[in-house]
């Protein structure tokens, strides 16, 4: 590997874009993903995740833009070479045993002979599946599977791990044990690209986050840069249109039935604002003060898109 | 490296789902009971005569191209099973997803299925074929005349349908690879026999049929191949003279024909190589 490949992103694209006849699957996706970080690449169905994983992998071709890949070009073999990926429909041979596939993606990854079977009882163990590995893989449930899955994803020491829907088939345990894989992936100066829309399992684990809707980048930076701070949420009844105008010099508000989101408010204005709102006719049945979640900020961008 | 990686997966498949048990169980069955049938020529009677040496010969060969020709049909239809969801199956399941984000190109991917299924169903056609050949022998006394032309055209045969579906996988559904590769064996075959009826009956146009369809898919052509080394002497002296019937052939594959179906296999393994390689997974 060159000293400039080290020294690159572990992904970097600029106007990537997608079409599949009349339909625009990706929109000129932008953004670049450092390398030894968790990214976070979230967004609705249908909204390019996917769509992008391929074009990263060179699985498909994009339409137009650039990019690279740990250095090299999208879907080169010397990238591939680096890369460890979990697919979103994660099946393997199901006549082959656990360790077979392991061996296999082993070999396929060019992993040293003398080096595979640590490597195997390594992911076997990492993804909990110790004492699993002669049984056949379609005996496995689809949570086993995708343990599999990310047990393939992290042979060959891969500098870069990119991961479709990781945990979509695993129990509060699995997401929990893929959040320390992640963690462990990250302590070693690997860099994952965790593609989900699992909002808080992504805010729980990623240093940066690109929110992705018709195909483009609607958002995207560290979570303390897209979070928008302090939040409080009242719960008010009586409040007519007229009345919410009166309270946006507060910040940015939300209205959820009977739920007003009221995001930017500066230290300490929490008494005026009720105050305010009491002032305007309404009625308070609950203040609830805290911080803007991912799932609120998505929400948010998603409708704003 | 990676195409005989896959080609070795492609064989432990075949084992593992159990298709190269199945097909050695059934081959070994109809083997015996042809060998059994084939144990009884030489005690038939002809108005209440035994047959001669040479009526048991012609009976002997007769039956053999029947027997080969339903197993050369078998085999064939063998050839566009196991290849059909050779790709296409990777690529609908994801399995071929996983493989391509490894260091692996496309084409060795393509060429390991290729391999891992040409070997194996090589080796069992010239297995069985030679056994049915041999046990024919030691029960009538009839041996073929050009044993190795006649195994190489059948596997070649088969591994042109082979080729064909496989470069149809790359593309479009198993399924749809498979039947439109049994169809196009079919007509060809029927284009072969409309072309000998043709040649029976001096028809030019109807004889063109049967030569456009050997060049076309030459899966009929290599058929006839095999049958000129398995008839007689005598079947082929009445084929030259068109008293044969549309299952004899008046002659083997000629160089410029052998060079034909090589240039055919290679070519369309090159399509289905830029095919796959141009596909969107």
């Amino acid at each position: 590997m060159g000293a400039l490949a080290a020294r690159s992103p572990a992904i970097h694209v600029v106007a990537l874009t997608k079409r599949y006849g009349n339909n625009l699957a990706l929109a000129g996706l932008t953004m670049t993903v450092p390398r030894g970080e968790i990214f976070g690449f979230l967004g609705p169905n249908g909204a390019g995740k996917t769509t992008a994983v391929r074009l990263l992998l060179g699985l498909a071709r994009a339409s137009s833009g650039e990019g690279m890949v740990l250095g090299s070009p999208l879907g080169s073999l010397e990238a591939r070479q680096r890369i460890g990926y979990l697919p979103e429909l994660f099946r393997y041979q199901g006549w082959l045993r656990a360790r077979e596939v392991l061996e296999l993606h082993c070999e396929l990854a060019r992993v040293e002979s003398s080096a595979r079977r640590v490597e195997i009882e390594t992911a076997l163990e990492t993804v909990g599946l110790t004492g699993r590995g002669e049984d056949k893989v379609e005996t496995f449930s689809k949570g086993m599977q995708q343990r599999l899955g990310l047990g393939v994803a992290l042979l060959g020491d891969p500098e870069l791990v990119l991961l479709d829907e990781p945990t979509s088939a695993l129990d509060p345990v699995g997401r929990h044990d893929v959040r320390e894989v992640l963690r462990g992936l990250k302590q070693r100066g690997v860099a994952v690209f965790l593609n989900s829309h699992l909002l808080a399992e992504v805010e729980q684990v990623c240093d940066r986050v690109a929110v992705v809707d018709h195909g483009r980048v609607v958002a995207q930076g560290t979570l303390a840069e897209l979070l928008a701070g302090p939040q409080v949420r009242v719960r008010c009844t009586g409040l007519d249109g007229a009345a919410l105008a009166q309270l946006e010099h507060f910040g940015s508000i939300h209205q959820d039935a009977d739920w007003l989101t009221v995001s930017g408010l500066a230290g300490g204005e929490v008494p005026a604002l009720v105050a305010a709102i009491v002032a305007a006719g309404g009625q308070i049945h609950a203040v609830d003060p805290g911080q803007q979640t991912l799932e609120d900020r998505f929400l948010q961008l998603v409708e704003e898109n | 490296m990676a195409t005989l990686i896959i080609a070795r997966l492609t064989f432990r498949e075949l084992l593992r789902r159990r298709l190269i048990l199945a097909l050695l169980s059934l081959t070994a069955i109809v083997i015996g009971l042809t060998v059994w049938g084939f144990s009884r020529v030489p005690g038939l009677h002809l108005g209440g005569v035994p047959l001669t040496p040479a009526e048991i010969q012609i009976a002997a060969a007769q039956l053999l191209l029947l027997v080969m020709f339903m197993f050369s049909f078998v085999f064939a239809l063998t050839c566009a099973f196991v290849a059909a969801p050779a790709i296409a199956g990777d690529v609908e399941s994801g399995v071929a997803q996983a493989v391509l984000a490894r260091p692996v190109r496309r084409e060795e991917l393509l060429l390991g299925r290729w391999l891992g299924l040409a070997v194996p169903v090589a080796i069992y056609a010239v297995a069985s074929s030679t056994a049915e050949f041999l046990l024919v022998d030691w029960t009538t006394g009839y041996l073929p005349r050009e044993i190795v032309a006649a195994e190489g055209a059948l596997v070649v045969e088969g591994l042109v349908l082979l080729t064909f579906t496989l470069a149809l996988s790359t593309r479009i559904s198993a399924i749809t690879a498979g039947v439109i590769s049994v169809i196009a064996f079919g007509t060809m075959w029927l284009g072969g026999v409309a072309g000998a009826f043709g040649q029976v009956f001096h028809n030019q146009a109807i004889t063109e049929v049967g030569v456009i369809t050997h060049f076309l898919l030459p899966t009929d052509g290599l058929w006839r191949a095999a049958v000129f080394g398995m008839e007689p002497a005598s079947f082929v002296v009445l084929a030259r003279h068109g008293l044969g019937s549309s299952f004899q052939a008046s002659s083997g594959a000629s160089a410029g024909y052998l060079a034909w179906v090589g240039f055919w296999l290679l070519a369309v393994l090159a399509v289905a190589l830029l095919s796959f390689r141009t596909r969107e997974i």
